[in-house]
Formats: structure tokens, C-alpha cells, sequence
């Protein structure tokens, strides 16, 4: 039992790491205060290199899992992702009331929300990297909703205005239905096969007859509900309000930490039915196939199309994040593929979804990093397309950030977003899904236009007023998020290689030996009857 | 290593423009162009010209992406060598065009053209195909920035166009691509972007799969050209690109698309090409005459002449389809001499420009009278690309042309079978007559007869009346080519044969028996020039 808690090494560390961050959040000394951002720092730190040790594929503890391979790539990915985040959070919550207190106003801890704000960071992640663990039903479920609801109060608390309210309970109701939605389809999963056990549902649907109608109702209700974390259509609707509405830093977050929670859920319990039917046996079940053919393309069209017509940065990368998502779906549909890893539609997704949280928070955290006056006459985050005229002159580090995540956004070779593009090319097409792939070519080039909005703004247009032009935030954790990322994105193209190979390893599928002896078996006894 | 140096010269030397102070920038340009085409030029002197098995020299390859079994692996033949010699001649000819045209973000510009010259070179030197598709997707870029930065009035919507349009033909060729990739790992082990693999895949694949692969090729190769259909975004592309952004477009960036249809639609689709050829010979020719005509009523020179690039890449990709030696040879000779003349033209169009700011027919005329030497320049110019035999623009089109004829007709003394024929030839011959008629209009309303010049216009502020001898010394070059490749083309011509024989076996060009079929017919039989004519 005891060594059994080693699959949950990192999730314990931040899990500990949150309810410090809670106490010192309250704590009356500033100096204590200013800490919990640091130690959230260290606990990912330790989260990723404990999430690089949990058991591989090798591990005795992971026989019978879809995936024995996740863990390691799946955890460190999350921490990592987080600890990119991190530094943009700085300041979102608690900076003009820290100034106050410095100012000599007497601290109340019931009015600090930082410590509050760095645990629901913490516990979200730890709900992600919980997803990709499950084993069970049941705890994919409380998994996902660990994810959600942290974030539902992040996005309340995010801004002190009263959009970044609305947002949050909007975000609520929607997530409460998307929810029920996807519980409703593991209750008809259990229904179905008998199990809440992954490895046992997995066995009951290899059976023959075992994916019955009821058990792909289930899976369909689930891959619905689950939309709405990855935001792909049909449960797309929230996302440009909901990002839109929080404040940036908490956007950035919206775009990586649902999503990979969705994915994972998505890979898990796809994991457990098998790309094992189609005429060449490499292709999900039918039904599932289509439904999620007719979504990946519908997100990407739909995200593309709609990003055209905002002005708002922010909706611009809503809309993106739901095209982007619908990329991923495309790698999910391609499934395992032969062995090679071009082949391979799973590792693709795995491999885009790190590309996809480095180059969309490279983005959000250069919008972060700027601030303009507010109608009211105090500060604000920047919003409009309008305010990045001009950047690069100005600010050059945040404005080339931009330019560089949103390139690479586009897929503009040779950046980081084209090798992940290439990947899902490759294994599409090798898994003969033709027609997607134009699919996604032909949005790839529908999304250029907004994201050439998005690079030539800062790059080549003049600043029209000075004085009303947006200028940094005081915050410089944002710009050092910003940096990394533009960084990362051209940096890791040398490293792809073993990305690749690490996301391939990662999604390595258990072969089912029960089923191979039991089809032939039945055959025989039906031949001597 | 060469053709890696090639590639990194310009690229170091943007970085190094990057961080030095914007006074610099200009000289440090020049003289980093100087260096590459210095390199180049070493370059092609330590190649082999006479390589008579048509193999790639320069050969060096590393390993990139190991997991999808990407190399960084460049060579060349002695089409590339001509083009990669193309790209770095234009590229201290852009830089020195632009001294007094470009006065405001000069750090950002000069970085941003040597690191196009960059790319450029890595599409002629590439023989991986993603890294190929790299450098090809990635000229968009700063094309991109050079259209809508320094651009003229109306910048922002070409350049926009021009991405849109180039992007979204590269990204479904990438579909088709990969597809040949995929069907390399049905019969090879692994995934690997093996020009020479992909080479052999390609034989493998049926006829339905070759004619779709064609469909993706030909739609981002076409865009490219221009071909008919899609050429609408040059026009607009070309009459708002500041001047060197004018001449790297129409010198270079559009012969990445019929150098890409040479390198890749006709090896790796040898039996549609041969069905669908007939199809994108009548869209060449509907290009070569439509566009022709719209060059008659232009009345802006620079759209005029943006206009007839679009017609006369139509007899390079014309040549092409012709699927003989003599009509590939002819593209190829088309595809270098084009970006000579035209791209000088540009250039005096620039030079004009900068003078009286506008480039109606209606604001100006008769100036040879103001400026001679100016108007010498634009005069051999627009007789080299009109196709003045002696000049270099008659011995591509001649050839194209007569590989257009030839091919199909089996009737005719020399004729070979093949999907044209004469008719073809005749249909695009006219397309001559009609550039003639069009240039040499020109030429007559801008440079003789009576002296127009705008009423407000005030002289240049630096410039001199006439061409001074910065802007001479970027035209003399350009002009001695044009003469030296159409009096003595032999040479290159000669250099030309064993690549174009290689290609032409792999995609069973009619005049070529396959080698193996006969032990002693020569597998290499298009001669050009008979070895007595050499010297």
C-alpha cells in the first residue's frame, strides 16, 4: 500500500506545499506573505522532479493501466507548465492592497486573498496531474472537478471588477452542466461494463459485444461533457467570455490546465476502449470515430472562424485556444498508429499539448505584462488588439514575445508549433485520415490571418498616442514569463527529438492478452457445436 | 559545409545588424552580402560543372529530428548551383538599390532581407524535404515584413494576401508531402524526408495516389509561380514591395515555386504528370495570354511589369510540362535569365520612382531626354525580357517554346511524343508577340517621345538628375549577365544536361530511354550542345 503512494509523489508535495502557502498567505508579516509565491516555485520544482521518478512503463504498480508509461511524462509536463505560469501570476491578486498595507494601512487577513489564490493554483494542477493517474471512475471524476473548481474562484478573484464576477459564475454554471454531462456518461460506463475500474471496463468492452450501445452512450456523454473542459465544440461558448472576463494571468491558466485535464481524461478512457476496430484495426470504434471526427473539425472551424472577427486580444486567443483544441483532437483520432513514433497520433497530441502551454502563455503573459489607463482612471490590463501597436520599438523583449508565440501559434516554420503540427500531419495521414488533415491545413491557414493581426501589431504598426499607449506592469515575473517562452519556443526545436520519443513512451498501450486467447476459444467451441 | 556557410553568412550577418547601431546597418548589409556572394562565388568555382552523372556535390548531412527521421542534409546539382548564384548576385544589388529608398527602421530592414537571402539558399541547397519546406514557408515571413513595413500606400492588404494566398497553398502541398513520406515507410523502415528516399516512394504509388498527391503539389507550387488561377495576389504584392522587396520577389521567392515544380511534381508524380500536363499547360498559356493583355492597359509601370512576370513565368512553367530535356532545360535557363531582366527592371523602376514619385504612364514620359543613361539601362532591360535573341530572355523562351513543340509532335523532324504538341506552342508563342507589343509600348510612352514629367515634382534631394554611379554599379552587373548568357549560353547550357537527364529518367521524360532497358543506348542522351561545338 505504502509504496503504492509513489504514483502520487508530486501530488503530495503540492498537495503539502498548498496548505503552507494557505497558513503563510494569512500571516500578519509581509515578508512571510511575499513567500507563498516562491515556495508554490520550489513545490512545482520538486513536483516536477518527483513527477520525472514515478513509475514508468517498467513499474510493477502500473500493470493493468491503459497507459503504463503516462506517468512520468504526463506530471512532469504539468509541473513544468506550471512553472512557467507562476512568475505571471505575480501580482495578480493583493497588489494595490500589499501597497496599502506598505503604506501603513493596519493588515486584515480576512481581505488577503493571496494565499488563497497560489493554493487553488496549486490544488488545480494537482486535480490535472490526478486525471492522468486515474485508475478509476470515480476518481477521474473527482480528478476533473479538482481541476475545475479551483479554477472557478481564480477567475472570480482575478480582477477586482465586476466582468471577472460575471465570468467566474458564468464559468461555474457551465462547468456544473459539463459536469453532470460527463457523470451521466460514467454512471452508463459502470452501467455497462459492471466496473468503475479502468482495467476491468477495459476487458468487459474487449469482449465480444462488450462496447455495447449503452456503454458508447456513456462515452459519448463523456467525451461531450469533457468538451467543455478542452473547450471544443459543442461546449465551446463560455470560452471567450470566461478568458475575456478573468484577469489575463488566470486566462493563461484557463488555456492550459482544463484543457490538459481533458485530454488526459479523454487519452485515459479512450485508452480503455482501444484503437482497435476499423477495417485495418488501428481506428477507435465507429460511432466514437465519428463523433469525434465531426468535433475536431467543427472546434477548428468554428475557433478559427470566430477568431477573425474580435479586436479583443484575449478573445482572439480564446477562439485559438478552441482551434488549437481541436488540433489535439486530431492526434487523439489517429490513435496509437504502428509503432513508429510519426506514427504515432497519441504521442502528436502529448507532444502539441506542451507546445500548445508553452506558446499560449509566451502570449497571454506578454499581454499580462501590460497595463493601460482605465476608464475609472486606474489601471487595467491590456484588452484591445490596438494596444500592442508598436510594441516592439517600445518594449522590445515583451513585444518580440509576442511576435515569436504567435508565429509559432500559426505554425510558421521553422518554430516550435510547426514540428508539433507536422507531427499530428504525420500521423493523421499515416492512420489514413486524409481529410482531416486538409481540414487542418485549410484552418491552419484561416487561423494565419488573425495571428499575422496578432505578430504584425507589435512588430510593424506606430504607436498612435503616447501618453494613452499601454506600458509595463510593475509585475516583471510577467515579462520574465513571456521571455522564457518565446525563448522555449525557438529553443526546443533543438530538443524535439527526444520530446518526441519521451511523448511516444509516454503512450505505449497496454496489449490486452486476455482477449487475443479468449476470441479463438469461443471461435473453436463454436465451430463443435 | 559550403552550402551550410551559404546559409549562415547572411544569417550571422543579420545578427550581427541586429546589434549594431542603425547608422551601420546599410554598410554592415552590403558588406555581409558581399561576403556571401563572395563565398558563392568561391562556391562555384570548387564545383563541378561537368558532373556528368548528375549527382549532387556539396552533399553533407546531420541528423535533426532523429524521431521523425528529419535531416538537415543539403547538396547540389547544377540547377541549384545557378539559382543559389542567382540569389546571392541579388543580394548586395538589393542592398546597395535600397541606400536612399529606405530611410526609417534601417536595422530592422537589412536584418530582415539577408535573412530571406538565407532562406532562399536553403530551398535551392536543401535535400531533406522538411527542411526544404522550411526555408520555402519561411521566406513568407520576412517577405512579409518587407511588403508591409516599406511598402507604398495600400501595403498592408498586399501584404497580407501575399501570406494568405502562399500559406494556405504551402500547408495543403505539406498534406501531399507527407503523404509520399508515409508511403515511404510502407516499404522502407521508418519515416524518413529523403529527397532521394521519397524519390523511390513516389514510383510506388498508383495512379489515383499520384494524381491527388499532384492536385496538393501543384496547389502550394502554383500559388507560388504564379499560375492562372491564384496569380491574383503578385500584381498587388509587386506594386506595393518596396523596390529590392520587388526584385527579390520576382528575382528569387517566385522561382522557388516553378524550381519546386522541377524538383518535386515532376519526380514524384511521373505517371500524372503525364495524364494532367495537358491541364496546367492550358492554365500556363491562359496565363501567358490573359496577363498579357491586362499588361496592355496598365497604366502603372511597376504593375505592368508585375503583370508580365506573371505571363512569362507561364513559358517557364510551360517548359516544364513540356516533359522533355529540352523544354526542362529551357525552364531552368527561363527561371535564371527572368530573374536577371526582370529584377534590373524593377530596379530602374525603382530608380525612377525615387525620382518623380509616381510610376503612371500618364505623369511621365520621353525621359530619355533627362536621364540617358537611365534610359539605356531601361531599354536593354525591357529587350532582354521582351526576348531579343542575343540577349538571355530569347534563349530560355526559345527553348521552352521549342520543347512545347517538339513534345507531342511526332510528326516533325526531332519531335518526341509527349502530352503537348504544336499547338500549345503556337497558342503560347502569341503570348510573345503580345509582350512585345506591351513592353516595347512602354518603353516607347516612358522613355521617347515628348518629355512629361509631373507638374509638382521636385527634384531628389541627394540623387542627381541622371543614374549616379552607385546606381550604375548596381545595373552593369546585371546587364553584362544578361548579355554574356545570351550571346554564350553554352556553358551553362552544357552544365544543365546530366541534372535534367536524372530527372528526366526518374520521371520518364519521352526523349530519355530508362536506363537498363537497353545495355547500350545511353541512359543520358539529352546533348544540348555537340561536343565538337566545345571549345
Amino acid at each position: 500500500m505504502i509504496e503504492k503512494l509513489q504514483i502520487i509523489h508530486p501530488e503530495m508535495a503540492l498537495f503539502a506545499a498548498t496548505c503552507i502557502v494557505l497558513l503563510i498567505g494569512l500571516s500578519g508579516r509581509s515578508a512571510l506573505r511575499s513567500a507563498c509565491a516562491p515556495l508554490t516555485g520550489v513545490a512545482l520544482l520538486a513536483a516536477a522532479w518527483l513527477g520525472l521518478q514515478s513509475p514508468g512503463a517498467d513499474s510493477e504498480l502500473m500493470q493493468g493501466m491503459p497507459f503504463p508509461g503516462l506517468l512520468p511524462y504526463a506530471k512532469t509536463l504539468i509541473a513544468l507548465i506550471g512553472l512557467l505560469i507562476l512568475p505571471m501570476l505575480a501580482g495578480t491578486v493583493d497588489r494595490s492592497y500589499e501597497k496599502a498595507v506598505e503604506r501603513g494601512e493596519v493588515y486584515n487577513p480576512m481581505r488577503s486573498t493571496r494565499g488563497e489564490f497560489y493554493a487553488f493554483f496549486m490544488l488545480s494542477l494537482i486535480g490535472v496531474m490526478l486525471c492522468a493517474t486515474a485508475d478509476d471512475l470515480i476518481w477521474l471524476f473527482l480528478a476533473l472537478e479538482l481541476t475545475s473548481l479551483p479554477t472557478y474562484i481564480m477567475v472570480a478573484m482575478s480582477t477586482s471588477r465586476l466582468r471577472s464576477q460575471e465570468a467566474g459564475v458564468k464559468y461555474f454554471f457551465l462547468g456544473a452542466f459539463g459536469a453532470a454531462m460527463f457523470l451521466y456518461g460514467f454512471a452508463l460506463l459502470y452501467g455497462a461494463t459492471g466496473s468503475t475500474f479502468l482495467s476491468e471496463i477495459r476487458e468487459a468492452m474487449a469482449e465480444p459485444g462488450g462496447a455495447g450501445p449503452m456503454a458508447m452512450l456513456g462515452l459519448v456523454m463523456v467525451i461531450v461533457g469533457v468538451s467543455f473542459k478542452i473547450a471544443a465544440v459543442p461546449m465551446h461558448f463560455y470560452a471567450a467570455d470566461v478568458y475575456q472576463g478573468a484577469g489575463t494571468t488566470v486566462a493563461a491558466f484557463l488555456a492550459f490546465a482544463p484543457k490538459a485535464a481533458g485530454f488526459f481524461t479523454l487519452l485515459i478512457l479512450l485508452g480503455a476502449v482501444g484503437w482497435t476496430h476499423g477495417p485495418n484495426g488501428d481506428a477507435l470504434p465507429p460511432e466514437l470515430r465519428v463523433i469525434l471526427w465531426v468535433i475536431a473539425a467543427l472546434t477548428m472551424t468554428i475557433g478559427n472562424t470566430l477568431a477573425l472577427l474580435q479586436t479583443s486580444v484575449k478573445r482572439i486567443l480564446a477562439y485559438s485556444s478552441v482551434a488549437h483544441s481541436g488540433y489535439m483532437l486530431v492526434g487523439l483520432i489517429a490513435g496509437p498508429g504502428a509503432g513508429s513514433i510519426a506514427s504515432n497520433g497519441l504521442a502528436a497530441m502529448l507532444f502539441y499539448l506542451l507546445c500548445y502551454g508553452v506558446m499560449t502563455t509566451g502570449a497571454f503573459a506578454a499581454i499580462a505584462a501590460l497595463e493601460r489607463r482605465a476608464a475609472d482612471g486606474g489601471r487595467e490590463e491590456i484588452d484591445s488588439i490596438e494596444d500592442l501597436r508598436g510594441l516592439c520599438r517600445v518594449y522590445p523583449l515583451v513585444g518580440w514575445s509576442m511576435v515569436v508565440c504567435s508565429l509559432s501559434l500559426l505554425g510558421l516554420p521553422p518554430l516550435l508549433g510547426f514540428f508539433g503540427k507536422l507531427m499530428l500531419f504525420t500521423s493523421a495521414i499515416s492512420a489514413g485520415e486524409i481529410v482531416l488533415v486538409v481540414v487542418m491545413g485549410l484552418n491552419s491557414a484561416v487561423a494565419a490571418f488573425y495571428y499575422l493581426r496578432l505578430a504584425g501589431y507589435p512588430l510593424l504598426e506606430q504607436r498612435h498616442d503616447e501618453a494613452e499607449s499601454p506600458t509595463l506592469t510593475p509585475a516583471p515575473g510577467r515579462r520574465l514569463a513571456a521571455c522564457v517562452a518565446a525563448v522555449g519556443v525557438v529553443a526546443l526545436v533543438v530538443f524535439i527529438s527526444p520530446l518526441q520519443r519521451a511523448s511516444h513512451e509516454a503512450t505505449q498501450l497496454t496489449p490486452l492478452p486476455a482477449v487475443v486467447e479468449v476470441k479463438p476459444a469461443s471461435e473453436a467451441e463454436v465451430a463443435r457445436r | 559545409m559550403t552550402l551550410l556557410m551559404l546559409i549562415l553568412i547572411p544569417l550571422l550577418g543579420a545578427a550581427v545588424i541586429a546589434f549594431s547601431p542603425e547608422r551601420q546597418a546599410k554598410w554592415l548589409c552590403l558588406a555581409w552580402s558581399l561576403i556571401a556572394l563572395g563565398a558563392a562565388v568561391y562556391a562555384a568555382f570548387t564545383f563541378n560543372w561537368m558532373e556528368r552523372t548528375g549527382a549532387f556535390q556539396f552533399s553533407a548531412s546531420w541528423t535533426w529530428i532523429e524521431s521523425l527521421g528529419i535531416e538537415l542534409s543539403l547538396g547540389a546539382d547544377s540547377v541549384s548551383m545557378l539559382l543559389i548564384l542567382l540569389t546571392a548576385l541579388l543580394a548586395p544589388i538589393c542592398a546597395l538599390a535600397s541606400f536612399t529608398a529606405v530611410q526609417e527602421r534601417q536595422k530592422l530592414y537589412y536584418s530582415t532581407m539577408l535573412v530571406l537571402f538565407a532562406a532562399m539558399t536553403g530551398v535551392f541547397a536543401a535535400r531533406d524535404l522538411i527542411f526544404f519546406y522550411l526555408c520555402f514557408e519561411f521566406t513568407l515571413a520576412p517577405m512579409y515584413v518587407l511588403i508591409s513595413q516599406w511598402g507604398s500606400s495600400n501595403r498592408k492588404a498586399a501584404a497580407t494576401k501575399f501570406f494568405l494566398y502562399t500559406f494556405t497553398g504551402s500547408i495543403i502541398a505539406l498534406a501531399g508531402l507527407v503523404y509520399i513520406a508515409w508511403k515511404w515507410t510502407q516499404i522502407g523502415d521508418g519515416w524518413s524526408f529523403a529527397i532521394s528516399d521519397l524519390e523511390i516512394a513516389a514510383s510506388q504509388m498508383s495512379m489515383f495516389e499520384q494524381g491527388w498527391v499532384l492536385l496538393a503539389l501543384m496547389v502550394g507550387f502554383a500559388v507560388k509561380v504564379p499560375l492562372f488561377p491564384v496569380h491574383t495576389w503578385l500584381p498587388l504584392a509587386h506594386t506595393e514591395a518596396p523596390t529590392a522587396g520587388s526584385v527579390i520577389l520576382a528575382g528569387v521567392l517566385l522561382k522557388l515555386g516553378t524550381y519546386a515544380i522541377y524538383r518535386f511534381v515532376l519526380p514524384f508524380t511521373p505517371l500524372a504528370i503525364q495524364e494532367y500536363a495537358p491541364l496546367i499547360a492550358v492554365l500556363a498559356i491562359i496565363g501567358i495570354i490573359y496577363t498579357g493583355l491586362i499588361c496592355w492597359v496598365q497604366r502603372d509601370v511597376k504593375k505592368l511589369v508585375a503583370y508580365s512576370s506573371v505571363s512569362h513565368l507561364g513559358f517557364c512553367v510551360l517548359g516544364l510540362m513540356a516533359l522533355n530535356t529540352i523544354g526542362a532545360a529551357g525552364s531552368v535557363m527561363y527561371m535564371v535569365n527572368h530573374g536577371l531582366s526582370t529584377g534590373a527592371l524593377f530596379l530602374c523602376i525603382g530608380m525612377m520612382y525615387e525620382r518623380y514619385h509616381t510610376r503612371s504612364l500618364d505623369e511621365v514620359g520621353g525621359l530619355a531626354s533627362r536621364m540617358p543613361v537611365w534610359a539605356f539601362f531601361m531599354v536593354f532591360f525591357t529587350l532582354a525580357s521582351v526576348g531579343l535573341p542575343g540577349l538571355n530572355g530569347f534563349v530560355g523562351e526559345f527553348m521552352c517554346l521549342l520543347g512545347t513543340f517538339q513534345s507531342g509532335a511526332v510528326d516533325f523532324p526531332g519531335g518526341t511524343t509527349g502530352p503537348l504538341g504544336p499547338w500549345y506552342a503556337i497558342a503560347a508563342a502569341s503570348g510573345m508577340i503580345i509582350a512585345a507589343i506591351y513592353l516595347l509600348y512602354m518603353v516607347g510612352r516612358i522613355v521617347f517621345g515628348p518629355l512629361r514629367e509631373p507638374s509638382d515634382h521636385h527634384a531628389h534631394p541627394v540623387l542627381p538628375t541622371d543614374l549616379n554611379l552607385r546606381e550604375i554599379g548596381i545595373l552593369a552587373p546585371l546587364a553584362v549577365l544578361c548579355l554574356g548568357l545570351g550571346v554564350y549560353p553554352t556553358p551553362v547550357l552544357r552544365s544543365l544536361e546530366a541534372p535534367i537527364n536524372r530527372v528526366g529518367v526518374i520521371a520518364g521524360f519521352h526523349d530519355i530511354e530508362a536506363p537498363g532497358s537497353d545495355e547500350t543506348a545511353p541512359a543520358h542522351t539529352l546533348v544540348l550542345v555537340p561536343e565538337e561545338a566545345w571549345p
